[in-house]
C-alpha cells in the first residue's frame, strides 16, 4: 500500500524551504501522496530516502512493457483486488503457444492465426497479443529454427521464449534485439545465467517454481525468494508463475499474490503473473482462461485460438477491464454510415458505446447509407438514459438544432428508438417542423424497418 | 524472503438453502468465504446448475440450443424427464413462459396443471419461474405455488411490483423464493428487507441481482454480485446473506453472438461453439462473482462448467 501524506512527511527534510514550489513540506507530502507531483521536485531529499519513497509510491504490481512498437502491451500496474473498487488497469495479454516440435508449415499456420486474430468490438481492436514458443524438443537447433520463423514472419509480435536452457534462451532472444521479449524459464537452478541473459538482452524474465499441490502457499515462498535473488542480480522486469495449473490452485495462488502486493506492498511478489491455461478441451481452456482474466493473471498462454473462443475471451476481458464508474462512451456527434446524401435517413440514439455499436452495426447490415445522431447521455443506454432524465424531448430537440444536421439533410424526419416511442409527441412539439418516426425496439429490427420504408 | 500468505477474516456467511423433498434434496450456499476460497475457510456445498425447460416449445430459442431437446421439448413433462434421466440434471427450472400475454396468455390454472404434471414425473427439485410479466406473475405464481404445496420448490421471481402476493404464496406453501431487483445493491437490500418484513424467513430467500450476458452488461451483474457478497461476508449484513442465482440461459441465448451465422460474420467462427462458449463463460464469470445457483440451457455448456467446478472443489 502506498504511504499516506503524513507518513511521507515524516521522511521529508521538514525545512519548509519552498524550493519544491509548495509553502511547506507537509503540503508537498500531500501532493506526493496523491501522485500529483514527483519526488524529484524536492532537491533536498537524501538518496536513500528517495529510493524508499519511489518504491513505496510505485504501483503494487510492477508496470512492465512487453514487446515494442504498435503491438507492445502493458502488464501489471494493478492496484486493487476487485473491479468495483477501481478500474483494473492493464487488460491481460493472451499468447498462443507454439511448440518447436511442430513442422515448419504448422508453425507458419499458427503464426498466421495470431496475425489474423484481430476482431473489432465496441470500437476496440482486440486480438491475440503474443506468441509463446516452447522448447518441447529440448533441442537448441530446433528452438532456434522456430524462433527464426517467428522473427521473419511476425517480427513485431511480442514473444515469450519458454525454455529452461539458458543457452537455448540466449540464441533465440538474440534474434529479437531490443524487442523486449520474455524469457520464461528462470528457476532455482538456472536463475543466475538466465538473469544474465535477460540483462544483456534487455529481456523480461519469467520466473517459475514447480507447483506442489496441497502446499498451503503453493510454492509462493520459493517464488518470492527467487525474485529477490534475481533482483539482486540487477533484473527487475520480471513476470512470475507459481506453477499452478488446476483451477483451484490458480485462484489460490493468484489471490495470495495480488493480496500480498496490494495489501502488504510485498515487493517480491509485486510482479505480473503468467498463467499457462492449456487444456485438451478447448472449451475448458476457455473457462480456465476466464478464471485468469477475472482473477489476476497478466499473461495467459493458450493452446488454441479458434475464432469463437477468441471472441468470447476478448469480450470477457473487455467487460471486466472497463471502468466501473464510467461506462464506455462514444463522442456526441452526427455519425455517417456509408455515404449518406441529403435524403438519407437520420437516426438518433445515446452515446453508450454498446448501444452505438449495436445500432450502427445493424444500419451497416441494412446497406442503407444513413446518419446517426449520437447524443451525449453520459454513456447510458437508451432506457437508462431516459429513466435518468438525460434522453428527454427537450434535450433531443436542443441537440438536433445545435448539431448542424439541418444543413446536411433536406428532409425533417428523425427516427427514434422504439423503446422511447412515448417521446415522439413531445419531440415534435419542441422540434418545430420535424416529423418523428418511431423505429423498432430492438436494433436487429432496423434492416427490415429500412427495407419496408424503401418498398 | 519468507512469505506468509495473508488470509482474509470473514465475519459473515452465506445462508445454506435446501430444496426438494425426501431423498432428492439439493443444498447450496453455506460458505464462509468468497467464491471457491477453500484455502481460507469452509465451502460446504458446490454451486449447482439447473436445466431450464418451458411450458411451451422453445420456438424463440436459437436453433443450436433447441437441437439438444428437439425430440422432447414439445411437452414439458417429457422435457423434464429427459433432463433428469438423460442429462442427469440436479435441478429443473420450469419457466411458465406460455402465461405471458405476448405468448399464449395461459391462465394460472393452466400453469398450475403443468406444474403438477412436471412435479409428479420427476424427483429432482424444481424451480418454478413466471414469465417475467410482473402483473401476470402475481396470479400465475400464486397458483403454481399452491399446485406445488409442500414440495419445497423455489418460486420466482418476486420483484418490487409484485413481491407481496408472491412471497405470501411461497410462505403459505412452504417454498423458497427468488427476489429480483435490477442491478443495484441498494435496491436488492431494500427488497430483501421488505420481503422479510412480511414475515418471510430470510433463510429461505435467494437473490437475483439480475443477470446479463457476456458483452451485454455482464460487468454490471458481476460487480453487483461481488458487492452483495462483500456485504454478506465482510460486513455481516444479514439482509444480503441469501445465495444468489444467475438466470444465464435467458440472457445469453438472445444476444447476437449466439445467433449470427458464420456466413454472415465469418470472423466470429463456428456458431455452435460460439453459443455454447458464450453461455459457459457467462456462467463461470458469475460463479467467480458469487452465484451459487445457475439456470442454464445447453448441455455442453453445463458439462464444461461442472468440470471446472470439479477442479475447484476436489482434491
Ligand atoms: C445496465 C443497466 C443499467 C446500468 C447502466 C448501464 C448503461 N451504461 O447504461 C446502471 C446500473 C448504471 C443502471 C442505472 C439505472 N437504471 Co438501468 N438498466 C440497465 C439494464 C439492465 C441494461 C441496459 C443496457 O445496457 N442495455 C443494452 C443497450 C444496448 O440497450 P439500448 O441502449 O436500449 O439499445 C437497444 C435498443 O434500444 C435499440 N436502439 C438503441 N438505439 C436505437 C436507436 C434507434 C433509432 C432504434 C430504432 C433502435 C435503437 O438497440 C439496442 C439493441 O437492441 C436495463 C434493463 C434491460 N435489460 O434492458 C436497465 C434499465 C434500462 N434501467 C432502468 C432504470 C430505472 C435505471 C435507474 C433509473 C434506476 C435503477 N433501476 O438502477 C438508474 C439510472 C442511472 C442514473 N445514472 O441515474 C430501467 C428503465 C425503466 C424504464 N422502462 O424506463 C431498466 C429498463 C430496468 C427496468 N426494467 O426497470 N442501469
Ligand atoms: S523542497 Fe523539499 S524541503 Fe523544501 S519545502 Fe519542499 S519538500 Fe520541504
Amino acid at each position: 500500500m502506498a504511504l499516506t501524506g503524513v507518513e511521507i512527511f515524516k521522511l521529508l527534510p521538514k525545512t519548509n524551504c519552498k524550493k519544491c514550489g509548495y509553502p511547506t513540506c507537509l503540503a508537498f507530502a500531500m501532493k506526493l501522496a496523491q501522485g500529483q507531483v514527483t519526488i524529484d521536485s524536492c532537491p533536498d531529499i537524501p538518496e536513500d530516502i528517495k529510493q524508499k519513497l519511489a518504491e513505496t509510491s510505485a504501483p503494487p504490481v510492477k508496470p512492465i512493457v512487453f514487446g515494442v512498437g504498435d503491438r507492445a502491451v502493458k502488464l501489471g500496474e494493478e492496484t486493487v483486488l476487485f473491479r468495483h473498487e477501481k478500474k483494473f488497469v492493464n487488460p491481460c495479454v493472451f499468447a498462443l503457444e507454439i511448440k518447436d516440435t511442430l513442422a515448419e508449415s504448422d508453425i507458419q499456420r499458427r503464426i498466421e492465426e495470431v496475425l489474423n486474430s484481430e476482431i473489432e468490438r465496441v470500437g476496440q481492436k482486440l486480438r491475440i497479443d503474443g506468441i509463446a514458443l516452447t522448447n518441447d524438443s529440448h533441442d537448441g537447433g530446433r528452438f532456434d529454427a522456430a524462433a527464426k520463423i517467428i522473427a521473419a514472419k511476425a517480427p513485431y509480435v511480442p514473444v515469450i521464449f519458454c525454455t529452461d536452457n539458458p543457452v537455448n534462451a540466449e540464441t533465440a532472444v538474440k534474434l529479437f534485439p531490443d524487442k523486449r521479449p520474455i524469457i520464461y524459464g528462470a528457476n532455482s537452478e538456472n536463475y543466475e545465467s538466465m538473469a544474465n541473459t535477460a540483462k544483456t538482452c534487455k529481456a523480461i524474465l519469467g520466473v517459475a517454481v514447480s507447483s506442489d499441490f496441497g502446499r498451503s502457499s503453493g510454492g509462493l515462498d520459493e517464488l518470492a525468494t527467487l525474485t529477490e535473488k534475481i533482483k539482486a542480480l540487477g533484473v527487475t522486469d520480471i513476470v512470475i508463475d507459481s506453477g499452478a495449473k488446476k483451477a483451484k490452485d490458480i485462484l489460490r495462488d493468484n489471490t495470495f499474490i495480488r493480496r500480498a502486493a496490494v495489501k502488504k506492498n510485498f515487493k517480491p511478489l509485486g510482479y505480473p503473473v503468467i498463467t499457462f491455461a492449456q487444456r485438451e478441451d478447448s472449451l475448458i481452456e476457455a473457462l480456465i482462461t476466464a478464471l485468469g482474466v477475472a482473477k489476476y493473471s497478466s499473461i495467459i498462454v493458450l493452446s488454441s485460438i479458434e475464432k469463437w473462443k477468441n471472441l468470447a475471451l476478448f469480450t470477457l476481458r473487455q467487460n471486466l477491464y472497463t471502468d466501473p464508474q464510467v461506462p464506455m462512451q462514444v463522442k456526441q456527434n452526427i455519425y455517417k454510415i456509408g455515404e449518406p446524401t441529403s435524403d438519407s435517413p437520420l437516426f438518433i440514439t445515446t452515446n453508450f458505446s454498446l448501444t452505438y455499436f449495436i445500432v450502427s452495426g445493424e444500419i451497416e447490415n441494412s446497406k442503407v447509407p444513413s446518419y446517426i445522431a449520437v447524443m451525449d447521455c453520459e454513456g447510458l443506454s437508451v432506457l437508462t438514459a431516459w429513466a435518468a432524465g438525460k434522453f428527454t424531448a427537450a434535450k433531443i430537440a436542443h441537440f438536433i438544432k445545435e448539431s448542424g444536421i439541418e444543413n446536411e439533410v433536406k428532409h425533417r424526419e428523425i427516427i427514434i428508438p422504439g423503446y422511447v416511442a412515448i417521446l415522439s409527441g413531445a419531440i415534435e412539439e419542441k422540434l418545430e417542423g420535424w416529423k418523428v418516426t418511431v423505429g423498432p425496439r430492438e436494433a436487429n429490427g432496423i434492416p427490415a424497418f429500412l427495407r419496408s420504408r424503401a418498398a | 524472503m519468507a512469505f506468509t500468505p495473508s488470509k482474509e477474516t470473514y465475519t459473515g456467511k452465506v445462508n445454506s438453502v435446501t430444496i426438494g423433498i425426501d431423498e432428492s434434496t439439493v443444498t447450496f450456499g453455506g460458505e464462509h468465504v468468497l467464491p471457491f476460497h477453500t484455502f481460507e475457510g469452509v465451502v460446504p456445498h458446490r454451486p449447482v446448475i439447473a436445466y431450464e425447460i418451458q411450458d411451451v416449445p422453445p420456438d424463440d430459442w436459437p436453433e443450436n440450443v433447441q437441437k439438444p431437446f428437439e425430440t422432447v421439448s414439445h411437452d414439458p413433462v417429457t422435457w423434464a424427464k429427459f433432463c433428469q434421466d438423460v442429462l442427469k440434471a440436479k435441478i429443473i427450472a420450469l419457466r411458465l413462459k406460455g402465461t405471458h400475454p405476448d405468448s399464449k396468455n395461459r391462465l394460472p390454472e393452466d400453469a398450475a396443471k403443468t406444474v403438477k404434471e412436471v412435479l409428479s414425473a420427476i424427483n429432482v427439485p424444481v424451480i418454478i419461474l413466471g414469465s417475467n410479466h410482473t402483473e401476470k406473475d402475481a396470479s400465475v405464481l400464486v397458483a403454481a405455488a399452491e399446485a406445488a404445496k409442500n414440495k419445497n420448490c423455489i418460486i420466482g421471481k418476486a420483484q418490487e411490483a409484485n413481491y407481496k402476493t408472491i412471497a405470501a404464496a411461497a410462505m403459505a406453501n412452504n417454498h423458497k423464493l427468488i427476489a429480483m431487483s435490477e442491478l443495484d445493491v441498494n435496491l436488492c437490500k431494500q427488497l430483501n428487507i421488505l420481503i422479510t418484513q412480511l414475515g418471510f424467513d430470510r433463510e429461505k430467500l435467494i437473490i437475483d441481482p439480475m443477470c446479463s450476458a457476456l458483452g451485454y452488461g455482464l460487468e454490471y451483474t458481476y460487480s453487483v454480485m461481488e458487492r452483495i457478497r462483500f456485504a454478506a461476508l465482510m460486513q455481516n449484513d444479514l439482509s444480503m446473506q441469501a445465495p444468489m442465482v444467475g438466470d444465464i440461459g435467458l440472457y445469453v441465448w438472445k444476444v447476437k453472438e449466439t445467433q449470427a451465422s458464420e456466413t454472415d460474420i465469418p470472423q466470429w467462427g463456428s456458431i455452435e461453439e460460439r453459443g455454447i462458449t458464450w453461455e459457459a463463460v457467462t456462467a463461470i464469470a458469475l460463479l467467480f462473482a458469487g452465484a451459487e445457483l445457475l439456470i442454464m440451457r445447453h448441455p455442453r455448456a453445463v458439462d464444461a462448467v461442472e468440470k471446472v467446478i470439479d477442479e475447484f472443489v476436489e482434491g
